[in-house]
């Protein structure tokens, strides 16, 4: 059985010209232990897909869905309160930008023992000791005495250090990492997805990657769903996916890449792709 | 030693310096933050330098002192051959007109109550004498040119997506017929098949108007891609200069390794070797 299992989910906005549809029927699977990636353009509905799968759309995005399982129930009618008891425990989520999603008005250890609180129920000093605990493990220095930091005082490679502290503070099943690393230096991010990848071998958690970047996905995913306007273009594992690509847009993303120039100027995506999706039918 | 000056050097810069002070409170002494500390380089017309680093190493200050937005602490800088006086209130019109930078951000580097037809139209007004209908005329042609379109001139910016704002904010920059053209991060916010068409653009407009480019980034692959000389810069120094191929084939300091090897790499060998490694780990 597949930790998370979604089959044709679409997610629709309403606005001024109609319904707009951000995802349109994506079926995504991870098994325990995998590390999936999405990648896709900005607007390609990869983390509007994530986002219903946690809850987190604002009441107005209709979303539909054949099923939509974690680990065998049911995810999509479920209670509020059952959710609420779920995400953040078993399900957690990075998001991009570490600064902003941090509270400012708390030191980062009340925001990471609040976590612990509402979902363990552990008492202050077991909430300290864990907390300094989880700090340790993602690499940040002084963990005593940066748990009454405020984010303003670290850097935003130290600040996603405790988003991921904090998402995986209560050993999560499934962890959803939205560009974890897009705002940060090429050598933080090297630290960041080495720290991801070693957790993530050592817990066995499901991971989801979603990214635009062809380069993380070569260095850290098993397997690839590549979307386009909020449709699957391709699933592939990541070998196939490089060596191999199906469909045409995925063979025009590799094509744009700096570092697969040939002659003196950049193959675009249009060269290969008019733009039209194609359905990835051909697994 | 202005002899190493020749008529081929688009721009020189001699040990330039630019210090910050932060000022003290009432326990707290006032503090001199040193961001660019003496950086030397001359770069030849039409070629691209570029500049790689971490964020708050001082390539955007170094950038903003080639602009004149800063002025340096000390230093000199030729361009074009003459030495500019970067003292405030000794900058010509002529030597502005010389030097364009476009900016990181195309959502925050466009005003979002001015349309289009004003953004390009705007540094005419000011630098140059022209009527408002030539200008009209010269920014169409502009919008033409890195492929918009004249029916884009009355929009407003947020009508425009991410790259079509990159190309807008390029065109504004070329309104006055640089010859330097200073580009901060110029595809970091665009998407990968935004940042081809971008890149291309920028060779389609070097080759056509003989621009000399100076391209901070802090992404190697772009940077191979685009780049005839490579400078490495690391807590305000210069640690790393020389041509594209010296750079990556050779590098000379250690930041500048763990640079490449912090680089992700897309290349179908090092998945398989990734794969392997992951495949003996979980067997052990």
């Amino acid at each position: 059985m597949a930790l998370l299992q979604i089959d044709n989910l679409t997610v629709e906005f309403e606005t001024a010209n109609g319904w707009f549809r951000a995802v349109d029927g994506v079926s995504i699977s991870v098994d325990k232990g995998e590390v999936l990636a999405i990648v896709g353009e900005s607007g390609s509905g990869k983390s509007v897909a994530m986002l219903a799968v946690m809850g987190l759309l604002p009441w107005t995005a209709k979303i539909t869905a054949d099923r939509m399982l974690f680990e065998g129930r049911d995810i999509q009618n479920i209670d509020p309160a059952e959710r609420r008891k779920l995400i953040g425990k078993d399900i957690a989520m990075i998001f991009q930008e570490p600064i902003a999603s941090l509270n400012p008005c708390f030191t980062v250890g009340f925001q990471i023992e609040e976590v612990l609180r509402i979902h363990l129920g552990l008492g202050k000093k077991e909430r300290r000791a864990r907390a300094i605990e989880l700090f340790k493990l993602v690499g940040l220095p002084n963990p005593d005495e940066r748990l009454s930091h405020f984010p303003h005082q670290m850097s935003g490679g130290q600040c996603q250090r405790v988003m991921i502290a904090i998402a995986i503070a209560c050993n999560p099943k499934l962890l959803i990492a939205d560009e974890p690393t897009t705002a940060l230096d090429v050598t933080i991010q090297k630290q960041i997805l080495d720290l991801l990848i070693s957790l993530q071998a050592k817990t066995g958690m499901g991971l989801i990657m979603i990214t635009h970047d062809m380069g993380v996905v070569a260095e850290t995913a098993d397997r690839v769903v590549v979307q386009y306007k909020g449709r699957k273009m391709e699933e592939a594992d990541v070998l196939s996916l490089f060596e191999n690509p199906k469909s045409n847009y995925t063979k025009a993303l590799l094509a744009a890449l700096p570092e697969n120039a040939t002659g003196d100027r950049l193959t675009t995506v249009s060269a290969f792709f008019d733009g039209t999706p194609e359905p990835a039918e051909a697994r | 030693m202005t002899d190493t000056l020749t008529k081929n050097t688009m721009l020189e810069v001699r040990n330039i310096k630019r210090d910050y002070e932060l000022p003290g409170g009432l326990f707290k002494p006032k503090k001199t933050i040193h961001a660019v500390k003496g950086v030397s380089f001359s770069l030849e017309r039409g070629k691209t330098l570029a500049i790689v680093g971490e964020s708050g190493c001082g390539k955007s200050t170094l950038a903003r002192m080639l602009t004149f937005i800063d002025e340096p602490t000390s230093g000199e800088l030729y361009i074009d051959g003459d030495k500019i006086d970067t003292r405030p209130g000794h900058l010509t019109s002529e030597m502005r007109q010389k030097v364009q930078i476009v900016f990181q951000n195309p959502y925050g580097s466009l005003n979002p109550r001015q349309k289009i037809g004003d953004v390009l139209g705007e540094p005419l007004a000011i630098n140059t004498g022209m009527s408002a209908a030539e200008r009209r005329d010269r920014a169409t042609e502009m919008l033409v040119k890195v492929g918009l379109g004249p029916e884009h001139y009355n929009r407003y910016p947020h009508m425009f997506s991410g790259g079509q704002r990159q190309r807008i904010a390029i065109a504004r920059a070329l309104m006055l017929n640089p010859k330097l053209l200073v580009l901060d991060e110029p595809v970091s916010a665009l998407d990968l098949s935004v940042q081809a068409q971008v890149l291309n653009l920028l060779a389609d407009l070097q080759d056509e108007f003989g621009l000399t480019y100076v391209f901070i980034s802090h992404d190697l692959s772009v940077v191979r891609y685009i780049a005839d000389e490579v400078m490495v810069m690391y807590f305000g120094e210069a640690v790393e200069y020389g041509t594209r191929d010296e750079v990556f084939s050779d590098p000379k300091h250690e930041y500048t390794r763990t640079l490449f090897k912090a680089t992700p790499r897309a290349d179908v060998e090092s998945i398989r070797e990734r794969i392997a490694k992951k495949k003996t780990a979980s067997a052990a």
